[in-house]
């Protein structure tokens, strides 16, 4: 039987990725997958990018990398991540640099290609809006082929813009396990959808492992030294979810139900461009201490277009909080949103009116809160946001907030630094055509000096399929 | 008589997750009697009209009986995504706790010992109960 073991290293950009060495060095694992992409990031990356052109990818790559890469290459754990963003060549240069820094002799396989800015035309856009302004990115959810094909090609490190999340995994899986991702024959798709279900369970991290537990969260251990997750599988068809012995944390039917089913929507058409995933009939078994074990899942035919994500400008958002104590907290603050929206009115910074929030008493949960004693309110801060459509209207309205201080209602305490300004996306999805993508993605391999000298000029590569 | 209602925070728990402009709500039983009350009880329209003040709709619903779970796809629930959203909770993350503030009628109207779905075959169902009784 051979059977393949696979870290799941990091859940979003920003994420501890101090578990994932615990994963390379007492994981037993062969692969670790990084997941650095949410749909927010790429708007995040997108400003990034603006800024800098040699930007757009996620920046902590580059320290994660210094802080395990050695004791990867030391065990021949081969890592996977799709840091590269809307820049991935960028980021296979300055992931060449670290390896050049460490002195390590690797190979770094870059995946790109799934850019459409330049290719708008070709989307088959969900909603159908003409007067959508160009968005700022717009990319494709690449598969699992490229990166399969860039660990066969010997990629220890291999960097990916925006590929579907499951599909960093699967691509590892199906390089240990040796399924052919080609279409060239028959694809048992069953045994994709199992490989991408254990990538679906693994790109969160903790999210597995009992962090964010909506369950009995008091249960579970040592949040604080959290494991990361890994998924075994099988080539006769068996996906056991587990974590390092002895870390933090928890793996029950529990959290892996309820990552299972994680924003997947329709459960039985869970879809990702290498197969839709049945979890209709799934059920989870206990397998002893923290691992269970994930059953039936089936697979279907993959969809034949690929889901795109574009971000377009959506004006700004200006925002400040400021906190107000007993007595008459609530009315207080209350008092000051009354103030700084007659405010908004005067000096016409929007055609909208500012929103505000009581954090503390109901800026969650809104008018579904359940009433406080207003007499009984200890402190509660005002988080008050205005809409503009310039950047100065929007830093404006955010140095509205310290006058408060002097000339609103009294006690006004702890102004906090937030971000006075936001820049807001809206977000379109679309699809495009299986063949017009296949077409445009790359896959270069090269020893990691070929990438330090090389920049951010495509040279050579490799047309997929 | 008036019918007792319970919260089902004390029953059941809910994740929340986000896509685009769209709540993605896992709402799950610790044992197929109490996804029976669920899935009697926390219908499409119960959670549309339960969230009316945040999200526009439609709400689908879709039933995991092997799993005890229902879940839950909310459409135009999040102030246009997480990139566009003023709101503290940009990403929707407290609206799973938010659907735990429902009431239902408890104990349900028809006997949960005779729910409608629940699929526990011995030979391929999952076993009937989750471990650690966590969430009632």
């Amino acid at each position: 039987m051979t059977a393949v073991r696979v870290g799941g290293g990091l859940g979003f950009y920003g994420d501890s990725y101090r578990p994932a060495l615990n994963l390379v060095e007492a994981g037993h694992v062969q692969y670790v997958a990084f997941d650095h992409l949410a749909e927010l990031t790429l708007a995040i990356l997108a400003k990034d990018r603006r800024r800098d052109p040699s930007l757009g990818y996620a920046r902590d790559l580059l320290p994660l990398l210094r802080f395990l890469w050695p004791a990867a290459v030391q065990r021949g754990v081969r890592l996977i991540s799709n840091a590269g963003g809307l820049n991935p060549m960028a980021a296979g240069a300055a992931a060449a640099q670290v390896a050049h820094d460490l002195g390590l002799s690797a190979r770094i396989g870059v995946v790109h290609g799934d850019d459409f800015r330049g290719r708008l035309d070709l989307v088959e856009w969900d909603d159908s809006d003409p007067s959508a302004p160009p968005p700022v990115f717009a990319n494709a959810y690449v598969g699992a082929a490229p990166i399969l094909s860039a660990l066969d090609q010997g990629a220890d490190l291999v960097i990916t813009g925006r590929v579907a999340d499951s599909a960093l995994f699967l691509g590892a899986i199906a390089h240990a396990l040796h399924w052919d991702l080609s279409g060239a024959g028959p694809i048992d798709w069953n045994r994709l959808a199992l490989g991408a279900v254990a990538g679906h369970l693994l790109e969160c991290s903790g999210q597995v492992t009992g962090g964010n537990h909506s369950g009995h969260w008091q249960s579970i251990p040592d949040l604080d030294r959290i494991g990361y997750p890994i998924a075994e599988l099988s080539d006769t068809g068996t996906l056991r979810i587990t974590k390092v012995p002895g870390s933090g944390g928890r793996v029950t039917r529990d959290t892996v139900r309820e990552q299972l089913l994680y924003e997947v929507h329709d459960p039985s058409r869970y879809l990702t461009p290498d197969v839709t995933v049945d979890l209709s009939e799934t059920w989870l078994a206990d397998a002893g201490p923290d691992m269970v074990d994930v059953c039936d899942v089936r697979g279907h035919v993959r969809p034949d277009a690929y889901k795109v994500l574009a971000g377009c400008p959506d004006g700004f958002l200006g925002q400040g909080l400021i906190g107000f104590s007993w007595p008459d907290a609530l009315d207080k603050a209350e008092a000051a949103a009354a103030i700084l929206a007659r405010q908004v009115q005067a000096m016409s910074l929007s055609t909208t009116a500012p929103t505000a929030e009581y954090l503390g008493v109901s800026s969650f949960h809104g008018p579904l809160a359940a009433p406080v004693d207003r007499g009984r309110v200890n402190e509660v801060y005002l988080r008050m946001t205005l809409r503009t459509a310039t950047r100065g209207a929007a830093d404006a309205f955010a140095r509205l907030f310290p006058p408060l201080a002097l000339s609103g209602p009294p006690t006004a305490s702890g102004l906090l630094g937030v971000d006075r300004v936001r820049e807001l996306f809206w977000s379109r999805t679309g699809l495009i055509p299986r063949s017009v993508l296949d077409r445009g993605v790359r896959v270069d391999v090269r020893p990691a000096p070929a990438f330090y000298a090389g920049g951010s000029e495509t040279r050579g590569g490799s047309t997929l399929l | 008589m008036r019918q007792p209602m319970r919260q089902l925070a004390d029953v059941a728990a809910c994740r929340s997750g986000d896509k685009g402009n769209i709540l993605d709500l896992s709402l799950m039983a610790p044992n197929a009697t109490v996804y029976a009350v669920l899935q009697q009880h926390v219908t499409a329209d119960a959670v549309r009209h339960h969230l009316a003040p945040w999200a526009a709709g439609p709400v689908t619903r879709y039933e995991l009986p092997r799993l005890h779970a229902l879940k839950f796809v909310v459409e135009a629930a999040l102030d246009g995504g997480a990139a566009r959203s003023g709101r503290a909770d940009n990403l929707g993350k407290t609206l799973g706790a938010a659907l735990l503030r429902l009431e239902i009628p408890w104990p349900p109207s028809s006997s949960p010992s005779s729910p409608s779905s629940p699929s526990e075959g011995p030979d391929t169902g999952p076993p009937p109960d989750d471990e650690g009784g966590s969430h009632a």
